[in-house]
């Protein structure tokens, strides 16, 4: 995969410092945000944990490094937006909404045109993985995100969930 | 004072602060305020209300702070003074004091020797709260001690005879090598004693053995230190020049003399205030008045600074110059607060932080934020910032100072910092320009 371009700020130390005065911090906050969600689409990242390392989060090459106050405040600003969400009551895995969820429903709705779905039956683990997605932006897709998508398809009656007997073979037959 | 009384009164130049020029020698004893002046009859010239009287050494100025004019009266043409009378009447009436001058043909003249009559009195009319008894009972005393005649045999004298210990602006810097034979040969006489190199020698003994004596006796007491202020402003001085003018062969010495040298130059300096203000001169005035001479005081130490110098560096300064009659910290904060009311050129300030500053009034945060944003473009900066003290550095200012400007500029958006490993440094705020919209492509 092609490596993500970083902007020339980001080697520049004081964007990993968190800015005391107002003005300048608002500011670096949307470059952050902007960032984060830029770098997530690029290497579909859906979740961010912060208990472990993430790459953007730290600056090898100026040894710099975003404090967890940092890391939390701008995830914080992203999550104000409906950009992102927590996933557990800790705070240390948050999901990422660099494509809304409604964005989300209206691309499934157009691969199952394209590919002639109209009436199929696919598993959730076949939109995720399978052949049928691969190399379309569906391919890899975090399963919460699908499962939210699907929902909304479900409640405009262009698709119906069914559970399998097995966790893993839940599926979804489209009725677009 | 906007028309002086001619002929009477000699106009006085006043300092930034509005105060009066003094001489070299000159010291100031007794300061009183709110002094009504009036002649007596015979002359009709309009009367000066509420002036500021200054009483020193060798005159009595009088200053009025609105109009920022100042004049003055020699101490030599004093003919006889009448001090208010202490009677039952007077208890109601303002103090009245009464100073007759030698004059000739209408106009005050500095000696009795060529007044022709002693026709012109000057009345001072005390209307302010404080007792003239101190200013009479001091005029009295420099009447008495007739310092201006010293000054003036000095003047006249010091070139004849280098061996007083006077002047050393007349003795040594007027009388360079080269015309000590041309020229004056008045005033040259040929002294055996003085030929030859034990002449020098004896000379050089002579000089040493009175500076000794003056060190000794301006040691002896406090007060004599006083009296003897002036002479030992005069001794640093001739040392200073001494330093200066000293055969540049010797210095095949270490360099560390010569470090020294420069050190103790600059020390023999800042020795320098003569005649400083004190509580017991000034009285009520004091603080006033001591507002007025730091505001002298600080120009240079400033100009040196780069426009800011912290209090505690001024306090030492100022303390240091003064030498004797030290002021407390309290009496310094109470002088620079009163700067606001006064017109002067220099201005207290409180940083955020709660530092206390002194910076000129021409001094802007403009300039300094200028200087800070061509520190922080070179490329160096924009790859690594600053530190507080290599603004300091840069700004001629004290790191803790440097500081102040470094957080005021980054309150202003100006700057941004970097708090790594290496301690706080400060950036460039390229931050606050960036559009989020176009700084991703």
């Amino acid at each position: 995969m092609e490596q993500f371009k970083m902007p020339y700020f980001y080697n520049y130390p004081p964007y990993f410092t968190l800015q005391p005065v107002k003005d300048t911090r608002e500011k670096q906050i949307q470059l952050w945000k902007e960032l984060i969600l830029k770098y997530c689409k690029h290497y579909k990242v859906f979740v961010i944990n912060l208990d472990e390392d993430f790459p953007l989060f730290v600056n090898s090459a100026i040894e710099r490094k975003l404090s967890h106050e940092a890391r939390e405040l701008f995830l914080g600003a992203l999550i104000a937006e409906g950009k992102a969400e927590w996933l557990d009551k800790a705070h240390r895995k948050c999901l990422i909404l660099w494509r809304s969820v409604t964005d989300w429903a209206n691309l499934i709705l157009e691969f199952v045109k394209e590919y002639g779905f109209e009436e199929g039956v696919m598993t959730l683990e076949e939109i995720r993985t399978g052949d049928e997605t691969r190399g379309t932006d569906l391919a890899g897709i975090d399963k919460t995100v699908l499962v939210r998508a699907l929902k909304i398809l479900e409640q405009k009656g262009k698709a119906a969930m069914f559970k399998g007997t097995a966790a893993d073979d839940e599926g979804v037959k489209f009725s677009a | 004072m906007d028309k002086i009384w001619p002929g009477i009164l000699k106009p006085v130049q006043l300092t930034g602060a509005g105060r009066p020029v003094l001489h070299p020698s000159e010291i100031e004893c007794q300061l009183v305020d709110a002094v009504e002046m009036q002649l007596e009859a015979g002359v009709t010239l309009p009367p000066f209300r509420n002036t500021l009287v200054i009483l020193t050494t060798h005159r009595i100025i009088y200053v009025d702070e609105n109009a920022k004019s100042a004049g003055s009266i020699t101490l030599g043409s004093v003919c006889r003074t009448f001090p208010p009378k202490k009677s039952f009447k007077s208890i109601f009436a303002c103090p009245k004091m009464r100073i007759q001058l030698w004059s000739k043909k209408g106009s005050v003249v500095e000696d009795a020797a060529s007044a022709s009559e002693s026709g012109i009195t000057v009345v001072m009319i005390f209307r302010g709260q404080t007792s003239p008894d101190a200013f009479v009972t001091k005029l009295g005393e420099v009447l008495e001690a007739k310092a201006w005649e010293a000054d003036l045999k000095n003047s006249r004298v010091g070139s004849e005879n280098s061996l007083d210990g006077g002047d050393a602006k007349t003795s040594t810097s007027r009388l360079g090598p080269a015309n000590n034979f041309a020229s004056t040969p008045q005033v040259r006489k040929l002294n055996p004693a003085m030929a030859g190199v034990a002449g020098i020698l004896r000379k050089e003994k002579e000089q040493l053995d009175l500076a000794d004596k003056n060190l000794q006796e301006a040691f002896s007491d406090l007060n004599a230190l006083m009296s003897k202020a002036k002479e030992m402003v005069n001794l640093a001085e001739r040392m200073r020049i001494k330093l200066l003018a000293a055969p540049s062969q010797q210095t095949s010495t270490a360099d560390e003399e010569e470090v020294g040298k420069q050190d103790i130059q600059e020390l023999l300096l800042s020795v320098g205030i003569v005649s400083p203000v004190t509580k017991e001169s000034a009285g009520a005035l004091y603080h006033q008045q001591l507002a007025r001479q730091l505001a002298d005081f600080v120009k240079i130490p400033l100009q040196k600074s780069g426009g800011m110098l912290a209090m505690v560096d001024a306090y030492c300064l100022f303390n240091r110059a003064r030498g004797t009659e030290l002021i407390s910290p309290e009496d310094l904060l109470q002088a620079c607060s009163i700067w606001g009311t006064i017109d002067v050129q220099v201005a207290m300030r409180r940083f955020d932080s709660g530092v206390l500053v002194i910076q000129s009034k021409s001094h802007s945060d403009e300039e300094v934020s200028m200087r800070l944003e061509i520190l922080v473009k070179q490329p160096e900066a924009m790859r690594q910032g600053i530190t507080a003290s290599d603004a300091a550095r840069a700004l001629g200012l004290a790191p803790a100072l440097a500081k102040e400007h470094l957080l005021a500029a980054e309150m202003r958006g100006q700057l941004c910092r970097d708090d790594g490993a290496d301690g706080l440094r400060f950036f460039l705020n390229i931050l606050i320009d960036l559009d989020v919209s176009t700084a991703f492509q």
